[in-house]
């Protein structure tokens, strides 16, 4: 009993200690860049000016923050740890599996009904936001992220230059759609070949890199050619970009006020939510069809190969697979789907220009596939909702303003959290929210297998 | 018919250098058809890169590492292959490769040789039978349409994918891991994942089967298992099997010849008896002390 | 030959700032096989810090003296820089040590994104401009109206690389901590078995990086005189690049691929085109990794089968 109560004692001494040293390390760390703000005077010249308030404030958020953490939270943790599974803990371990197996099912129908929904429930007004912003926006996300998890997750081949073949893609529509009237449905496939034949000339000399070189090789040349495509000012319009993109119209009705508009042809009253509400199943159609390639792929002889490259490339090279030639294809196929989504990004925009194509992209499509679980369709598609819906809800949160004042702008704080938002799911869930790998073929039951024999790639 | 006995594998004045240190110099051996042929020697002997040579995994400083299919006639084309600088020669009755001018993967395409690794190689993450579909890639892209018939869905895949299927269970069976065949391979015991290795070679259907120490790390009773196996495939398949083993036990009761080298250079080429009875193998292979030659000689049995 | 010599100037300068930071890239890159994506804004970040220790020092302790205040605002910046990646380490890449091998990468982009943002939101968004902090120059050569000229800055620049560099050289070749180091490159278990401490050597490892980045960032507010928060990005490619090309887990090599990247970038803009060269830049990384994967110096890779 005594040593107990002495133990404890001990315990508080020691989170004081280690509150006290939080707090001053996060003294030290932010002192310059929050206790001080550069600021430009009259004349132009840069004074400083003091925070002290907001920097002793978080000091002081952080001091107490890791003093609850060793007194209260940790030891219920540790506490959890040892308690033996409930019955309680079973049930809902079933529960997660039923829900598991419901869970693609019920999203796709979602995503089917979700401007119904939307229209239904909120009118035309809010359909702009909501199918736009937010159907749309994510879904161009959930196509890049299974045309990207071909290449990472299933091939193990790190690209972070996969923001390339977007542009090419979206640069190819512009500029023949303006320059030689092709229709939307032409230059749909043809983009995605360009970009496939791109990811071919590129993937040709560096495929036989390392992981890591790899990597670094195909974010050079993501940035590549996006200051190629800032200097060719005769062909891309440089930073200007390129405006007056011809919108996709439905099978040959466009989507106009007039009479030979879509709303005229078929009786309705005009609203542009049409032509939103049209390109939401242009891109859910084209999501599906990359999951549908996919799902496929996998199963043909290609697919294992690629997933048996990423396990071991030299075990593939001695069963007779040409690893150059398979690692070739998912590039191929990864940018093609890339292509895709760019053509339709830019019919969608009607604007594009080389901001949109920074390596920031290529980072949040790469964080999409890590975070949802390589190789994992499910998980991506869930990423990719959490990711970009997230940010995108962070545009609109103005009651912030009324807590933090009204110079407290919502949408400077995105970046910053998804960056945040990252090394969090990295340190806590390393392999992403869907760990599992679901075997291609089965002889008598499909078991999933632990991450923790599935490798990541080679290098 | 190609009788046994006939060579089906020529290695000659084989030499690997990695810089200045010299893996195997002027090696020259033969292995004939439906034999098992052990490359037996000391720890750092060159065994191992002599079996890199032949897979393609490694391009030799000189030398010429030839296989025959079909008829022993066509080893007088050999020179002529080697004089047009081609990698390989059909006939009618059979079939010549110069291994050493193959990339690795074309080895076991064209040349059909198959390998396993000292430290097993396997697909961890996927499970026993995908492990075995991979080995079957070849075939099964044909059958597919090189990928693009296959994802329009065509039945002739799906036959072809049975047919897989069959000759993976049938090695299953075989192996004895039929009931772990959807389990992930990383899961296995290790004397399972070794014949795990050596099923999925089989199913790339070779003439030559390389085995890179398949007894290490396994207990007697395992070893017995893997004589009969490599035995009984051989008989079954005509199959020639080289081997790399430390564990006398496999080397003198399953091969037919021994190879013996020390410091990348061959000391003795014979029947096991004729090896187990050189004095310049035990001296060399065994080290010199007399105390050690003895209990050596005590496990070969002499 | 006058454009020839002042552009060998301006690129040994550019050259030992990008060394500086590549040292910090090959350092970590060696010790833990990770590329440190985020390096580059730690880099942007200790800029940052020396501009507001430079107008703490000038404006506020009214230090007239420009020897003493740089002195200052370098050992500032240094301090502060060393302990805002030593935080990092301990948060965003020591909990993955040991884990999925594209974890820490992923963990260091989202770092650098977080950083650069971070100084965006607390120091906003525009350019930071100071007057010169050290006028004046040596002509060097006076012909046809074409003066090659070196400027005290760039002198400064490159006393102060030297000095750092043969404090680091000793620290690393001498001293007990570099032998941990180099025990941890070769053999984390076995450093650990021996008793070398691997989770305070790798902290004093990204110290170091930090340190040295602290003095190229330095360095880069006296000689452009402007920063912001974007400046992170390029500079940290362009360094990675300098590390890969010297062979990356190599010292002399990050400084020699240093100073050729500061070398090629400078002849390119002067020669060519200033529009692409960053592009000539990227190319050379690429080329590198393609044609010549161990760099100059760094250690042939040879395939283990």
């Amino acid at each position: 009993m005594d040593t107990t109560a002495q133990r404890q004692d001990v315990d508080v001494v020691h989170a004081v200690k280690e509150a006290c040293l939080a707090a001053a390390i996060t003294f030290g760390v932010l002192l310059p860049l929050i206790g001080f703000e550069t600021v430009s005077n009259i004349d132009n010249k840069l004074v400083l000016h003091t925070r002290w308030g907001l920097l002793f404030s978080i000091v002081a958020i952080v001091g107490v923050g890791r003093l609850l953490m060793a007194l209260v939270i940790a030891p219920r943790l540790a506490q959890r740890r040892v308690r033996p599974v409930t019955p309680a803990a079973t049930a809902a371990a079933t529960w997660l599996s039923v829900i598991g197996r419901w869970f693609g099912p019920f999203a796709v129908g979602f995503a089917i009904v979700y401007p119904i929904l939307v229209v239904s429930l909120g009118g035309f007004s809010s359909a702009l936001k909501w199918v736009d912003n937010f159907g749309i926006q994510i879904l161009i996300y959930v196509m890049l992220g299974w045309g990207l998890n071909i290449v990472v997750g299933l091939a193990g081949l790190l690209d972070l230059g996969y923001v390339a073949f977007y542009a090419v893609g979206a640069y190819s529509y512009a500029l023949l759609a303006k320059n030689f009237g092709f229709s939307f449905w032409i230059l749909l496939p043809l983009a995605g070949i360009l970009s496939s034949f791109w990811g071919i000339l590129l993937g040709f000399p560096v495929l036989r890199l390392r992981g890591d070189y790899l990597a670094i090789v195909t974010l050079a040349f993501g940035e590549i050619i996006r200051i190629v495509l800032i200097n060719f000012v005769d062909l891309t319009n440089g930073y200007a970009g390129i405006g007056g993109i011809p919108r996709p119209s439905f099978f040959g009705i466009p989507f106009t006020a007039g009479d030979d508009g879509f709303a005229a042809v078929f009786g309705l009253e005009f609203t542009p939510v049409y032509r939103t509400i049209f390109l939401y199943y242009l891109i859910l159609a084209l999501a599906f069809l990359t999951a549908f390639v996919t799902v496929r792929l996998r199963r043909l002889p290609v697919g294992r190969a690629w997933e048996a490259l990423r396990e071991d490339e030299i075990a593939c090279r001695s069963l007779g697979i040409n690893t150059t030639n398979t690692k070739l294809t998912a590039f191929a196929i990864g940018a093609m789907f890339g292509g895709f989504a760019g053509s339709f990004f830019a019919a969608r925009q009607g604007f594009i220009s080389p901001e949109s194509f920074t390596f920031l992209e290529s980072a949040t499509v790469l964080s999409i596939v890590v975070l949802g679980g390589m190789g994992s369709q499910i998980g991506v598609a869930i990423a990719a909702a959490l990711f970009i819906g997230g940010t995108e809800i962070m545009r609109d949160l103005d009651f912030l303003k009324q807590i933090f004042g009204p110079s407290f702008d919502p949408t400077q704080y995105r970046m910053l959290l998804f960056g945040f938002g990252m090394v969090i799911i990295m340190v806590f869930r390393p392999r992403g929210l869907i760990s599992t790998r679901s075997p291609s073929i089965f002889l008598k039951e499909r078991k999933t297998i632990s991450s923790d024999l599935v490798k990541e790639g080679h290098g | 018919m190609a009788g046994r006995g006939e060579p089906l594998l020529k290695v000659e004045h084989l030499t690997m250098r990695f810089g200045g240190l010299v893996a195997v110099d002027n090696l020259s051996w033969q292995a004939r058809e439906r034999d098992i042929t052990a490359l037996i020697g000391p720890n750092g002997a060159g065994k191992t890169t002599v079996f890199n040579c032949i897979t393609g995994f490694y391009k030799p400083t000189e030398g010429r590492i030839a296989l025959r299919h079909g008829d022993p006639a066509i080893w007088d084309e050999l020179e002529s292959l080697t004089d047009r600088g081609k990698r390989h020669l059909t006939a009618a009755t059979g079939s010549l490769f110069q291994l050493e001018r193959m990339p690795d993967y074309l080895v076991t395409q064209q040349a059909r040789v198959a390998r396993t690794f000292q430290n097993i190689r396997l697909f961890a993450g996927m499970t026993v039978l995908e492990n075995l579909m991979v080995a079957q890639h070849n075939s099964l892209m044909l059958a597919s349409g090189y990928t693009l018939l296959g994802v329009l869905g065509i039945p002739s895949y799906g036959i072809a994918e049975r047919a897989a299927i069959d000759v993976a269970r049938e090695w299953l069976n075989r192996v004895g891991l039929i009931d772990r065949a959807d389990d992930p391979a990383g899961d296995l015991p290790y004397g399972a994942q070794r014949r795990l290795e050596i099923a999925r070679a089989m199913c790339t259907d070779p003439v030559l089967l390389c085995l890179d120490e398949p007894a290490a790390g396994l207990n007697p009773r395992e070893s017995a298992e893997l004589n009969e196996l490599l035995l009984s495939i051989r008989d079954q398949f005509n199959l020639s099997i080289l081997l790399i083993e430390h564990d006398m036990s496999v080397v003198m009761e399953i091969s037919d010849h021994v190879i013996v080298l020390d410091y990348g250079v061959k000391i003795s080429d014979g029947t096991p008896e004729e090896i187990r009875n050189d004095p310049k193998v035990i001296a060399a292979y065994l080290g010199v002390a007399d105390e050690e030659v003895e209990k050596v000689e005590a496990e070969v049995g002499l | 030959m006058e454009v020839f010599l002042q552009q060998l100037i301006n690129g040994i300068t550019l050259g030992s700032i990008y060394g500086l930071i590549a040292i910090g890239y090959t350092m970590v890159f060696g010790i833990i096989g990770m590329v440190n994506f985020a390096h580059g804004d730690v880099f942007m970040v200790s800029v940052f810090i020396a501009l507001i220790a430079f107008l703490l020092v000038t404006a506020w302790l009214g230090i007239a003296s420009i020897t003493v205040a740089l002195l200052i605002v370098l050992i500032v910046a240094m301090l502060f820089t060393s302990l805002v990646n030593w935080v990092i380490e301990r948060l965003a890449y020591r909990p993955l040590r040991g884990s999925f091998r594209l974890a820490p990468l992923i963990s260091a982009i989202g770092m650098s994104i977080f950083l650069s943002n971070f100084v965006q939101v607390t120091q906003g968004p525009r350019n930071k401009a100071i007057q010169p902090i050290v006028r004046g120059e040596f002509i060097l050569l006076d012909h046809n109206n074409y003066a090659v000229a070196l400027s005290y800055k760039q002198l400064i620049i490159w006393g102060i690389t030297a000095v750092l560099l043969a404090a680091f050289w000793y620290l690393v070749a001498k001293t007990r901590l570099g032998r941990e180091q180099r025990a941890c490159e070769q053999d984390q278990k076995m450093a650990a078995l021996v008793g070398v401490n691997v989770d305070r050597t790798i902290s004093m490892t990204f110290v170091i990086a930090a340190a040295l980045a602290a003095v190229a960032g330095t360095m880069y507010l006296m000689y452009y005189g402007v920063v912001s928060f974007a400046d992170g990005f390029v500079p940290g490619v362009k360094a990675f690049t300098a590390a890969v090309l010297g062979g990356i887990g190599s010292l002399p090599g990050a400084v020699i691929g240093g100073l050729l990247i500061g070398l090629i970038e400078t002849f390119w803009s002067a020669y060519f085109t200033i529009d692409y060269k960053d592009v000539a830049a990227f190319s050379v990384l690429a080329i590198t990794l393609i044609f010549l994967p161990q760099g100059l110096f760094g250690r042939p890779d040879v395939e283990k089968v």
